[in-house]
């Protein structure tokens, strides 16, 4: 495993609103991620895991403390700056899919190429790999209508990989789907992490699901409470 | 930057064609607001152009000198050769004057048998009328003293009387009790100022007129006198003279008002065109409405999509897309959007104006000032209400552009 740090939190808090009404929802997380792991992040809701969770994807920024990835200071990074960080080295994997509608699934995967100068020819190549990574390969003129849940899901998974990103972010990413189809999508991840050493950092509040993760993260009440490597 | 364009204009179009249905329905409002500005304003400038024609038509400087006050004239006295006469002579800045007498009355030809205009009057009326001899020839001042039983007929006599294209010269026709010989064919004028026909006139010497139909010689025959001025010559100068003139031969005191109005064809052109310039501004305005009705309707269906479209922003700045690369691709939809519904607004209203200046019988005028002017605001409004959400989405954080609901 690349022991390399990827992710160095050091008293990260997260102050939202003001006055009577602020809401600090991290209280100074301290965390480190090496490359190559597939960790879990878990926690009753309000615990500060999806605020943890878009401050590790560059969404969103800290109110203090120091955030690297892969060496840079995160926090010192503007809005244009974080985009093309998540451009560059990213995958977002959301708990809605959240595609394009009317849009093929090819044309859904090759949304993130647009944005990185890639000739036409390039992106139908790379989109088409990574749709027959996550075995969608029949599916591509389809849009998400016309696929259930879980192809919906490995489209938005393909649209991730596809740029072949470092790291991948998977927010609830079986929220929406049933119990055999969670399996499916579980495996997906964990042999994108195996096979193809791609970190992955997902939130959930599946047990099951987070026992896919080499570990596991706890977060209650804007700290960590309990950080397990399973395997 | 050039590149972030060409990509914003690829994204812009995948855009366009990925919501067809929501495009064209975007589009419509503008093209129809369009097309009705441009149509109204286009149709109401021919209109205007049209009633001048029409009114020029009627001659050069045209002036008439008529009994009475206003149309009727009723009762009034009419006008006698010394009148006609006196104006020749007295008046200045007169280019020509003709006596008129007309009547109504049936004119047969062989089997067919019509009711026309039947005018008697001077050579010089084809000449103030700006008649122009489409076959044969006009009368002359020799027929004039003779009574000679000539005559000149219009274009829609000849159509119903003889047939179309047929040569009416030489032939003889029936008016009244006289037999009258077809010597002139006036070239057609087609619709006059009112409306009417111009060319359902018989003319003939006002001699003949006089002494064969309506039985009357000397006195006071004609219930017109036509004039036109000298080019150039003011002809608001000739009407108050005219009238002078004619008071003091009436002995018309300080106190009376006039048993007689000139008509001033200049004047009544000058004001039917800015009446129908009114008319036209009314109609501009009122399509105007229209055209910002389909503005609102941009707003509306740009509002409506707003939360699919805030979401999809969402996507695309988590993706890494910049805020204003997502900014740029909106504009170029927007510019693009708002473009196309001009160019089709206008090319639809191109097509409308052609076949209602046809339906109307209006000529057809190219006004580049309204076209230019309603490509301008469509292209505003589709800019400012199309770009306005996109830019409060494009400000969101990525994490509340995805969870918009």
């Amino acid at each position: 495993m690349n022991s390399e740090k990827l992710i160095e939190l050091q008293g990260i808090t997260k102050l939202y609103g003001t006055g009577d009404a602020a809401f600090l929802a991290l209280r100074g997380v301290d965390l480190v991620i090496r490359g190559g792991e597939f960790v879990a992040i878990m926690g009753p809701s309000g615990s500060g895991k999806s605020t943890l969770m878009n401050l590790l994807g560059c969404l969103d920024t800290p109110t203090a403390g120091s955030y690297r990835f892969k060496g840079i200071e995160v926090e010192r990074l503007n809005k244009d700056q974080r985009s093309l960080l998540r451009r560059h080295a990213l995958g977002f994997i959301f708990q809605g899919f959240n595609l394009l509608a009317r849009t093929s699934a090819l044309e859904n995967v090759e949304l993130p190429l647009l944005y990185r100068g890639y000739t036409r020819k390039q992106r139908h190549e790379m989109a088409r790999e990574a749709l027959a990574q996550v075995s969608l390969s029949d599916k591509e003129r389809n849009t998400p209508a016309e696929l259930s849940g879980g192809q919906q899901q490995r489209v938005a998974i393909a649209r991730a990989i596809v740029t072949r990103p470092d790291t991948l972010f998977a927010d609830e990413p079986t929220g929406n789907l049933d119990s055999k189809t969670t399996v499916e999508i579980m495996d997906l991840l964990r042999k994108l992490n195996s096979e193809r050493h791609i970190s992955i950092i997902m939130v959930t509040h599946e047990d099951e699901v987070a026992g896919c993760a080499r570990r596991i993260i706890n977060v209650r009440d804007g700290l960590i409470s309990d950080d397990v490597v399973t395997r | 930057m050039i590149a972030m364009t060409f990509n914003a204009l690829l994204l812009a179009i995948r855009e366009i064609r990925r919501n067809l249905m929501r495009s064209f329905l975007t589009v419509i409002g503008i093209v129809i607001g369009v097309a009705a500005v441009i149509t109204m304003v286009t149709l109401g400038r021919g209109a205007t152009e049209m009633v001048k024609q029409q009114i020029s038509k009627m001659g050069n400087n045209l002036l008439v000198l008529r009994p009475g006050q206003g149309w009727g004239g009723g009762g009034a006295p009419m006008f006698s050769m010394e009148d006609v006469d006196a104006i020749r002579d007295q008046v200045p800045g007169i280019a020509s004057v003709a006596p008129f007498v007309s009547n109504n009355a049936t004119v047969v030809y062989q089997q067919e048998s019509r009711t026309y205009d039947v005018q008697g009057t001077t050579q010089n009326y084809f000449d103030i009328g700006n008649w122009k001899i489409a076959l044969g020839r006009f009368f002359t001042e020799a027929e004039i003293a003779d009574s000679a039983p000539v005559c000149v007929i219009g274009e829609t006599i000849r159509k119903e009387l003889f047939g179309e294209g047929v040569d009416p010269i030489g032939s003889k026709i029936r008016v009244k009790n006289m037999t009258l010989e077809v010597i002139g064919l006036t070239a057609v004028k087609g619709q006059g100022g009112f409306g009417d026909d111009m060319d359902d006139s018989l003319t003939t010497p006002y001699t003949t007129i006089i002494r064969r139909l309506s039985g009357r010689q000397g006195g006071k025959n004609f219930n017109q006198v036509m004039i036109s001025g000298e080019e150039g010559y003011l002809t608001a100068y000739i009407v108050a003279d005219v009238a002078a003139l004619m008071r003091e031969r009436r002995k018309i005191t300080a106190n009376e008002t006039d048993n007689f109005n000139v008509f001033d064809s200049k004047q009544l052109a000058e004001t039917i065109s800015a009446s129908t310039k009114v008319m036209t501004s009314l109609l501009g305005a009122v399509a105007g409405v229209s055209l910002l009705v389909g503005g609102i309707g941009i707003m509306n269906i740009m509002l409506v999509s707003v939360t699919e479209r805030t979401r999809e922003i969402g996507i695309r700045l988590a993706i890494g897309a910049r805020a204003r690369e997502v900014l740029l691709q909106f504009l170029v939809e927007a510019v693009t959007l708002s473009c196309v519904g001009g160019v089709a607004g206008i090319a639809l209203a191109y097509g409308l104006c052609v076949m209602l200046a046809e339906v109307v019988g209006a000529p057809f005028l190219f006004d580049p000032k309204i076209n230019i002017i309603s490509f301008v605001f469509s292209a505003a409004i589709g800019i400012l209400f199309g770009f306005m959400p996109a830019r409060r989405a494009a400000r969101l954080d990525p994490i509340d552009a995805l969870r918009h609901e």
